[in-house]
């Protein structure tokens, strides 16, 4: 028994099954799979959102005249066009051109992004931290115009509207002036409502989006991506920017342009 | 594309030079379709070739974020449908529920 040598020997498999653990599912790490999910999960409930405002507009009336003749009215579902024509410093009609801007920087803050993901594959510390603040800037630029939307949204058109109701048995006739959740110069209560839910919901994404942006620009400037020899929170976090410029894209069509 | 491999095969202290060509054609290809959407917004009377248009430029715009920028395009093959299959079953969704709203409008205005 004292001179026997036991050698333990681990048996290794010809080739390496993929039940056999020590290899990432689907060839992506954990925390990028992780995000994946989530992202596709967070897509439901963006399509939750629009479906409803896609229900809620259908089963409205729409303005059967002219797009020239159009008034708003409680009584159909308003022109996306003529809600959303003001710009800042600018007191004529100018449709869309403000939201097409919005668009165009959450499209230019995705580039940056991405870019600085791919500096983040070749390890270039300084070219990461030039375009992640370019990305957190985008983010700002964003979200100050959002503020300025909404806050133009709430105060309302040049004239208020007027509205006839039927109150306790007789018509009463009200000017609405400002846009709240319970009515709105626009047109139907709902049509405010999922305004301020889709792009309050989305709003809130690229909030977050900014805050873990700055974050990650701040690990990666301190240097502890660099410790961990690869920078693939960047990726994670690019994930999630590129998803909340997707979802504006759908918002932009479904909302403001169809 | 090579990029995904690139912090792996990288010797350390030496600088790759970027490989932007991709992205940027990428960026002038939403900018683009962006700006004939504009341009249709603008020209084309209300209708539902209009939406039509809408709908099928904002899916290729889709394509290009989640393929190129969200790099989903150059993922393996099963990872790609974990993600894009369950999304489809968002587009039965919406026609079921445009149709609840069209027969509720039915019921409520006829």
């Amino acid at each position: 028994m004292s001179n026997t040598t036991v050698v333990l020997q681990t048996v290794q498999p010809k080739s390496r099954n993929i039940w056999d653990g020590g290899q990432e599912p689907l060839k992506a790490s954990y925390g990028k799979l992780m995000m994946w999910f989530f992202l596709l999960s967070d897509t439901f409930s963006f399509s939750a959102l629009l479906i409803t405002y896609g229900f809620i507009r259908f089963r409205h009336p729409v303005f059967s005249g002219e797009t020239s003749k159009f008034v708003f009215s409680q009584e159909y579902w308003p022109i996306p066009e003529k809600v959303f024509e003001a710009i800042p410093f600018y007191h004529g009609s100018a449709p869309l051109v403000f939201v097409g801007f919005m668009t165009f920087v959450l499209i230019l803050s995705s580039v940056t992004m991405v870019l600085a993901v791919e500096a983040g594959h070749r390890r270039d510390r300084a070219d990461i931290e030039k375009w992640m603040l370019w990305t957190i800037l985008g983010g700002i630029v964003f979200l100050g115009s959002q503020a300025w939307e909404w806050s133009h949204f709430i105060h309302g058109p040049h004239t208020p509207s007027v509205y006839n109701e039927f109150i306790n048995g007789e018509w009463v006739s009200r000017t609405i002036e400002h846009a709240n959740l319970l009515i709105n110069p626009y047109g139907p209560p709902a049509f405010a409502d999922l305004f301020f839910f889709i792009t309050g919901f989305h709003g809130t994404h690229v909030f977050s989006g900014v805050l873990i942006n700055i974050i990650i620009f701040y690990n990666v400037s301190v240097g502890v991506y660099e410790g961990r020899k690869h920078y693939e929170m960047v990726e994670k976090v690019g994930l999630y920017w590129h998803f909340v410029d997707l979802v504006w894209v759908f918002v932009f069509t479904f909302f403001y342009l169809v | 594309m090579t990029t995904v491999d690139q912090h792996n095969t990288e010797i350390e202290g030496e600088k790759a030079k970027p490989q932007t060509k991709v992205i940027w054609k990428t960026f002038w290809i939403l900018s683009v379709l962006t700006a004939i959407e504009f341009v249709i917004a603008f020209t084309m009377p209300h209708g539902l070739l209009r939406v039509s248009i809408f709908v099928l430029m904002t899916f290729v715009k889709a394509f290009y974020i989640v393929g190129e920028f969200m790099h989903l395009k150059h993922e393996v093959k099963s990872l790609i449908w974990t993600i894009i299959l369950p999304a489809l079953f968002v587009i039965w969704l919406v026609i079921a529920l445009l149709d609840e709203g069209a027969a509720n409008f039915h019921a409520i205005y006829h």
